[in-house]
């Protein structure tokens, strides 16, 4: 394969020069990571708080306003509804008024007592795992209560509190998958987009009859966007540690490297999708189409190991995958690179695959 | 193999699943001249080009450009020629001087020659005001004239141009004009399609093209010369009722009106034209002046067009 630097120059060059002038583009290399790291470090926080809750107080007693008081204090919940009858909490909750409905019986004190007979009922609406989980452990808390008023010592009732985590421990942990999950999502559209459009404008029929050659072409439209990769990889360390003082435990250098490869192979299936989309529109079909099993089956959304196998089999071929695995042993665990070896060479796999598939893909003709 | 001849081809022929859109065309295009591709709205000529420059594979036929075998050689070839698409392809949304830099860069001029031969393009094309401005807001015309710099840039033995005047008015297509016989002089072979008949006519060789096939072949004088019709003009106060009259008529090719006058193409099997027009006109009782014209390329299009929509005419 032969290289001519002075072609290679120019294809880069150009391509700056083009990015310099599309401030939309140059709008998303910058907003994306900010907008979404504000998204997913505060808004989609698995820590929940808030949820709205109605409270059937049919026992009216001081220990069961307690109970009340001590349940809205986890922060879990508020109530919004006082009702009287079960039926009114279970009307609240098919209008989707409430997430929770909190019923307290009139011989509440009395259950206390009884180990065998649960003292209160909670009401959820099942159907949003999150909030599931989340109201199960308000009856763990519901335990500690009873056995705290079984001992008199009101002390224990906030024990529940520190396993809510006050200090938002998920952001720490989602802020490094970001950077994984924003790469994916704007390197593989960078250069999914980068040849289709050259086609569309008419730009591609005067190109290819130069003496330009293919892998010229690709590793010029590659290398730019390796660098602006680099400026997110960054951007979004930087918010994380401003804003939700994210560690970086291990070498930063490793941080850097392991982006570097994970950006290259994502430009590479962008290529990879420009060769095969007809316009604009299908390269980010494609793209998205990329994307949502990677955001899904990477890790990033759920535990990896809490997945069927074959989704985990599914899940090895994608780069996010391996990618998260690597950042967050280093950020989070300050692994050394050496120990990880495997995802290293999955990435650079990945990454030469999609390159020379490209390469090979791509051909000088119209038809 | 002929050294004579920039472009050889036998049996070119490209098709379209069902569609033939290059059926068949044999060109011998002498060096250092000027040949002309004529043809109608989806003849075939831009497909032909691309199918020269090896951007589209052939269906059937070979063909030789600068005498390399095409598509297997087009790599070698692409140093050598310049092509001039259809649709302005250069980069919108960069500066014309970008524009020719990212082209001399990538035809790897020497860097010690780019820069002068970037000034020396701009200065040819006038283009030296406009330096600045992106390419996507020039004019028609600066577009145009853009585009041929970017393709000589550099100094291509073989042109192909994509009706490079579409949309220019007719000083600026005469001053493209001049600058392509400037090229040929300097020893370039020049193929340029075209709808103008003006243009054709300057052309050294023609070759007209019609679905695909070429259907008459020569310089413009040779095809007006040995046009297969006679040319007729009328002139009458009632052209329109003329015209009905002569379209229904045998042997009559074409019926053109020219302000208040006719012009009608008799085929040449009918010996007398202009007195053959005038009987059938005396016979439907419409008065009106025949006398005979010299027939122009125009005349020669429409003749050599109108047998392959109408085979039963002529
Ligand atoms: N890629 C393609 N796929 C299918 N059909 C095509 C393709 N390219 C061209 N054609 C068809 O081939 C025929 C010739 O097209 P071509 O572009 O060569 O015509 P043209 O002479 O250049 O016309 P114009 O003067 O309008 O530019 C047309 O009928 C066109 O629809
Ligand atoms: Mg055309």
């Amino acid at each position: 394969m032969k290289l001519s630097t002075t072609r290679l120059l120019a294809i880069l060059v150009k391509e700056l020069q083009q990015l310099r002038r599309d401030r939309l583009t140059f709008g998303m290399i910058v907003g994306i990571p900010l907008l979404q790291i504000l998204l997913f470090g505060y808004a989609i926080n698995t820590d929940v708080r808030h949820l709205s809750a109605a409270v059937a107080d049919q026992a009216g007693t001081q220990l069961s306003r307690q109970l009340i008081a001590d349940m809205e204090a986890t922060q879990v919940i508020e109530v919004i509804r006082q009702v009287v009858t079960a039926a009114e909490l279970k009307a609240l909750l098919d209008r989707g008024e409430i997430n929770i409905g909190i019923l307290i019986p009139p011989d509440f004190e009395r259950r206390l007592q009884q180990q065998e007979r649960r003292a209160a009922q909670l009401m959820i609406d099942g159907g949003d795992p999150i909030i599931l989980a989340t109201a199960r452990s308000l009856t763990n808390m519901s335990f500690n209560q009873r056995s705290g008023s079984r001992s008199n010592k009101a002390a224990e009732m906030f024990e529940v509190r520190n396993y809510y985590n006050p200090e938002r421990r998920s952001s720490v942990f989602v802020v490094p998958g970001l950077i994984g999950v924003i790469l994916t999502m704007t390197m593989v559209l960078f250069t999914a987009v980068a040849i289709v459009r050259e086609r569309e404008r008419g730009n591609l029929e005067l190109l290819i009859n130069t003496p330009v050659t293919t892998a010229e072409l690709m590793i010029g439209k590659i290398i730019p966007y390796i660098v602006i990769g680099l400026i997110q990889v960054s951007l979004i360390m930087l918010l994380g540690m401003l804003l939700f003082r994210v560690p970086v435990n291990g070498q930063i250098l490793d941080v850097y490297l392991v982006s570097l490869v994970f950006i290259a192979a994502n430009l590479g299936l962008g290529l990879v999708i420009s060769t095969v989309a007809k316009n604009q529109f299908q390269a980010m079909q494609l793209t998205f189409f990329f994307f949502l099993p990677s955001i899904l089956l990477s890790g990033f959304m759920f535990p990896f190991e809490g997945m069927p196998k074959a989704a985990q089999y599914i899940a090895e071929l994608l780069p996010l995958t391996h990618f998260l695995r690597l950042i967050r042993g280093i950020m989070l665990r300050g692994v050394e690179l050496s120990q990880m070896a495997n995802d290293i060479y999955a990435l650079l796999v990945f990454m030469l695959l999609t390159i020379g598939f490209a390469i090979l893909r791509f051909k000088k003709r119209l038809d | 193999m002929n050294l004579d001849y920039a472009i050889e081809s036998t049996g070119l022929t490209r098709r379209f699943g069902s569609l033939t859109a290059v059926d068949h065309v044999n060109l011998a295009i002498p060096r250092k001249r000027i040949f002309g591709f004529l043809g109608p709205n989806g003849s075939g000529k831009s497909t032909t080009i691309r199918l020269l420059c090896g951007l589209l594979t052939p269906s059937e036929g070979s063909v030789e450009v600068l005498n390399y075998r095409i598509p297997e050689q087009a790599e070698v070839l692409k140093q050598k020629i310049g092509y001039m698409t259809q649709r302005f392809s250069l980069y919108e949304d960069l500066t014309v001087r970008v524009n020719l830099e990212f082209i001399a860069q990538i035809y790897c001029i020497e860097k010690a020659q780019r820069r002068a031969r970037i000034e020396e393009a701009l200065a040819t094309y006038r283009l030296e005001d406009l330096v600045q401005q992106l390419a996507g807001t020039l004019s028609g015309g600066q577009r145009q004239r853009l585009s041929l710099a970017a393709a000589t840039l550099h100094r291509p033995e073989l042109l192909l141009l994509d009706e490079p005047t579409s949309a220019v008015d007719p000083q600026t297509r005469r001053d493209f004009w001049d600058r392509l016989f400037h090229l040929v002089d300097g020893g370039t072979t020049i193929l340029v399609s075209t709808h103008y008949m003006d243009e054709a006519e300057r052309c050294h060789n023609l070759a007209i093209l019609d679905h695909g096939r070429i259907v008459a072949n020569g310089e413009p004088e040779t095809l007006m010369q040995e046009m297969d019709c006679n040319v007729v003009e009328v002139e009458s106060a009632t052209p329109r009722k003329i015209a009905n009259v002569l379209q229904l008529a045998g042997n009559i090719v074409s019926v053109t009106q020219l302000g208040a006058r006719q012009r009608v193409l008799v085929g040449k099997q009918q010996g007398d034209a202009s007195g053959y027009v005038q009987q059938l006109l005396d016979a439907a009782e419409l008065q009106a002046v025949c006398h005979g014209a010299p027939p122009s390329l125009e005349d020669v299009f429409v003749t050599v067009t109108r047998n392959t929509h109408l085979p039963g005419i002529s």
